[in-house]
């Protein structure tokens, strides 16, 4: 709501680039109540949010129009509110949106660029591996984070990567499989 | 008996698939109206009680709230929340909010505020004093003379004449017998008799019940809902607020998932009344833990089960007796138990039936439909007893099954003398592939010699033993002779179609689907077509996406509309060309015949600016006669670890006879959904009940939904057939991959070590107590 989207400094997000679990802490933002400010960068566009103390970063992006970001139970347990925290994927659901100050978000919607889906988005298309769509942007989010730190995963590392996403539609096998399958063109 | 087709029988992506992988995609909680208000539902905290008084001032003067309704404040008009064909054949035990609770997480009172938290503090200063009333939580409880009456309210009833006792908290009773039970169990060489539980259990779409409510320019009341019945919601909504039909509009967006348990309406009465009550667009979007202890469940069925059989293998009876909780409320209570009943046994050849169901009020959460809607229960019993028959008479149960299942061209009576909530249709067998089923999962899973090497080890005392189960499945396409579904369908000026429906896409891929059929109809590829689903403005009706319908049912609707279409455009095309209309062929979007060719732009171009001009465009309406089974086999291979009690699943292999698969990945996908939904309900997921009735694990920490890591290797084969009565050849596949893990599991179980678990669900702990103490299995 209180977002401002510019097209300032386009520094992406460098999700490609930065290793799952190896991001820096990143500055606690100080907590200034009733509100405060945080800037950060979303999807590559750097974003100004007026948030309160307790917000819920989930909440900050669904309410400045990230509605990609999905909250299937807000106890940090389906996933579906998956986004990339400096790389990282974070459930946004228990992520206080005061910590993301400074931080490099990517959403669902940052995927796409110049309205080419990436590989992992074709790939799920291909397999058959989106039922209902509710889980596939934290599915996908949590994938794209796996290969960019581990592009060749094995079939084990694949399922470890995706534990914390839930899908009741599909079973999971054609998730798998697209994933191998962008994997696998990667190389 | 494959056909030849170009648009269907193909894995084609998604039409609806962009939108969804780039998070583009809107469900109802994706929008935000100006002034929109945060609904909030006061719950109840005890399983019987009534509302003595209720204050509610604090709560009104609190800053922000627009609204706080209690019984007080809207429409008395009993209705029922199962989203079902008109009149229901359900009870009429519901009101918007009533002065009696029925279970823990029953509505109490609702409040619209403009925030979140302030309609969250609204709630807490709500002061309730209520009057404790005894509870009862069993059926059979429910059932003794004296036992609480869940419904004592005047209003109480069903629309149709049905057995509906609700003094003796009776939902339903369904009765059903072909030959003589007594004579043939007397006839028999081996009889079983034995009981089996299922369980509570949630559908867990991620997508909670949402909805958006507001009243438009016109003042017409706008519902934007996360549902598997737009249609019915607009049907019962209206009969609960009073509204006239036409006053209401409801908007399916994309929708999460539903399982059933979107075949209901859970809170677009309530949201509604807010906006009725505040002028607002009122959101409300249930919590997870309300998603558990307040929305729909799987009803828990107490089975009883005898049966038997000749040393040839002959099936000489089988005696269902089914007990059933439905909760609360009355919704899907008997319609499911009919399910249990008409869609297990006609499978099997026996002279002698009997059926007899009933479903009691309880003070527990409420059931509801849940893909597989009551066969899945008595399936397992089914599954179960067919196996110890097998092994009493010596025969491999692959072999026993094969002989004793249904056939292409043989009817079983069953249809015809147990419908849902009435009679059923006579119908015989069209396309059946489940012999072919049953040897590819024999080849698949190596059963011969799998069941012959763990059968060998069965009495030896390994701590890890290994066990192989099979089991058949049936299901229907629809209800026939009850459900309707209509589509339309109209030529634009690229040679484009829209193809509106009001079949309802909950994220099976039914738009797709049904845009497959229409594109095998037309000659065009399926990119050609731009479905829309669902909107009760601008769709024709349709029932809904339930009872494994969509596909059969809508897509006949759809195939019909298409089939017009084309008949249009030849027409047009013959004038066009000044040649005879049966000349022509339409095929890659091209009109040919007579030496000449037209694209479809051009024959649209011509009808709707240049010459006879009209929009070439149809709408057709589909009932059916019959309800073709889909059918299926299961193995299941696991590995029962005797000190823990804990049971892994090896591999799992199905073969489905769906007929056609209109688009094989995503009928695949239907299977493999709802395997490992089942195999996850037959080994873990359970509510567990305090002592008051209060659902204890309401939350994904501790109702545990399987992660990619808990998926056993799973063998997905599709048997293709052709139905006859279906569009292209189709046949449902939506539920019925979900009722074989518990039979299959369990004869594995005993393969394994000679145990029969009939008391599901095989957690660690009941099946360590059971090999402890058999008779508890």
């Amino acid at each position: 709501m209180t977002a401002r989207r510019k097209p300032a400094t386009r520094h992406r997000a460098r999700a490609g680039r930065t290793a799952a679990g190896l991001s820096p802490a990143g500055t606690r933002a100080t907590l200034a109540p009733p509100a405060l400010r945080i800037t950060c960068s979303v999807n590559g566009w750097h974003q100004e949010f007026t948030i309160a103390p307790n917000d819920l970063l989930l909440d900050v992006l669904r309410r400045a129009g990230f509605t990609g970001v999905k909250e299937g139970c807000r106890e940090a347990e389906c996933g579906s509110c998956t986004v990339l925290v400096d790389g990282v994927p974070v459930t946004a659901c228990y992520y206080p949106a005061a910590r993301a100050a400074g931080k490099v978000i990517t959403t669902i919607e940052g995927l796409e660029r110049d309205g080419q889906l990436q590989r992992l988005q074709e790939s799920f298309l291909d397999a058959g591996a989106v039922q209902c769509g509710f889980c596939t942007p934290g599915m996908i989010l949590a994938a794209h984070a796996l290969l960019a730190h581990v592009p060749q995963p094995t079939d084990e590392e694949i399922r470890t990567a995706l534990d914390g996403n839930l899908c009741r539609c599909t079973g999971y096998v054609k998730i798998l499989a697209a994933v191998h399958a962008a994997a696998g063109r990667k190389a | 008996m494959t056909r030849a087709f170009r648009a269907v029988g193909k894995s084609a992506r998604k039409l609806d698939g962009r939108g969804l992988v780039t998070g583009r995609a809107t469900y109802t909680d994706d929008i935000m109206l100006p002034g929109m208000l945060q609904g909030a539902v006061l719950r109840s905290p005890h399983a019987h009680a009534r509302i003595r008084a209720i204050d509610t001032r604090a709560a009104k003067a609190m800053p922000g709230v627009h609204a706080v309704l209690t019984w007080q404040d809207v429409p008395r008009i009993p209705f029922t929340t199962a989203g079902q064909g008109h009149p229901e054949p359900s009870s009429y035990d519901a009101f918007i909010l009533d002065r009696k609770v029925r279970f823990v997480g029953d509505r109490v009172a609702a409040v619209a505020a403009e925030t979140a938290p302030q309609a969250q503090a609204a709630l807490a200063a709500i002061s309730v004093d209520y009057e404790i009333l005894p509870a009862v939580f069993t059926p059979q409880a429910a059932r003794q003379p004296g036992a609480p009456v869940v419904h004592d309210e005047p209003e109480a009833m069903t629309p149709l004449p049905l057995p509906y006792e609700p003094q003796r908290n009776l939902v339903a009773r369904v009765e059903m017998q072909l030959g003589d039970v007594a004579r043939g169990l007397a006839g028999a060489d081996h009889v079983a008799a034995a009981e089996f539980s299922s369980h509570y259990a949630a559908h867990c779409a991620l997508e909670r019940h949402s909805a958006v409510t507001w009243l438009d320019a016109d003042g017409r009341l706008v519902i934007r809902c996360s549902t598997q019945v737009p249609f019915h919601v607009r049907r019962i909504v209206a009969r609960a607020l009073n509204l006239p039909v036409g006053s209401i509009r409801v908007i399916k967006p994309r929708l999460g998932g539903g399982f059933g348990g979107k075949q209901e309406i859970i809170i677009e009465d309530l949201c509604a009344a807010l906006t009725l009550a505040t002028r607002r667009p009122v959101r409300m979007v249930l919590t997870r833990a309300e998603q558990f202890m307040c929305a729909r469940t799987r009803h828990p069925q107490e089975v009883r089960l005898r049966s038997g059989v000749k040393r040839d293998g002959t099936i000489t009876a089988l005696e269902l007796q089914v007990l059933m909780n439905s909760g609360a409320y009355g919704t899907h209570g008997l319609t499911v138990l009919c399910n249990s009943g008409n869609k297990v046994l006609p499978l099997y050849q026996c002279a002698n039936v009997r059926y007899v169901g009933e479903t009691a009020y309880t003070n527990l959460p409420v059931g509801g439909a849940y893909r597989g809607y009551g066969a899945t229960q008595s399936a397992f019993a089914v599954g179960v007893q067919l196996d110890e028959l097998a092994q009493a008479i010596g025969m491999d149960t692959a072999a026993f099954l094969r002989r004793n299942t249904l056939r292409s061209g043989q009817g079983s009576e069953i249809f015809r003398a147990l419908g849902e909530g009435k009679a059923g249709v006579a119908q015989a067998i069209g396309s059946c592939g489940l012999a072919e089923c049953l040897d590819q999962v024999l080849a698949a899973s190596g059963w011969p010699e799998k069941r012959a090497a763990y059968l060998a080890e069965q009495k030896t005392s390994a701590r890890h033993k290994r066990g192989i189960g099979i089991t058949t499945l049936m299901q229907g396409s629809s209800i026939p002779e009850v459900d309707m579904a209509a589509a339309s369908l109209k030529l634009n000026d690229d040679g484009s179609f829209n193809l509106l429906m009001g079949a309802t896409d909950l994220g099976t891929g039914a738009d797709t689907v049904l845009s497959q059929i229409a594109a095998e109809e037309l000659g065009v590829a399926v990119e050609r077509i731009i479905p829309y689903s669902s909107d009760t403005d601008l769709t024709p009706f349709d029932v809904g996406a339930y009872a494994s319908s969509t596909t059969y049912l809508s897509g006949g609707a759809v195939q019909k509309a298409a089939r017009q279409v084309r008949g249009q455009i030849l027409a047009a095309a013959a004038r066009m060309l000044g040649v005879a209309a049966e000349t022509l062929t339409l095929s890659d979007g091209i009109v040919r015949g007579g030496g000449k060719s037209l694209a479809l732009a051009e024959v649209a171009q011509y009808t709707l600016y240049t010459q006879d001009q009209h929009q070439i465009a149809a709408h057709a309406s589909h009932i059916t006669h019959q309800s073709p089974p889909p059918f299926a086999a299961h193995v299941a291979e696991i590995e029962l670890d005797t000190m823990t009690g804990r049971i892994t699943v090896l591999h799992y292999v199905s073969a489905t006879d769906c007929g056609t698969a209109i688009n094989p990945a995503l009928a695949q996908g239907q299977v493999e959904g709802a395997v490992l939904n089942g195999i996850s309900f037959a080994l873990n997921e359970e509510y567990l009940f305090s002592a008051g009735g209060r659902m204890r694990n309401a939350s994904f920490s501790w109702y545990r939904i399987p992660g990619a890591r808990d998926l056993p290797r799973l063998t997905t084969i599709l048997v293709p057939t052709y139905e006859e009565s279906g569009p292209c050849g189709a046949k449902s596949v939506s539920e019925i991959g979900i009722n074989g893990a518990l039979p299959v599991i369990s004869n594995a179980v005993w393969c394994a070590c000679g145990l029969r678990l009939r008391h599901a669900p095989f957690t660690p702990e009941r099946v360590w107590r059971a090999l402890r103490q058999p008779s508890a299995g």
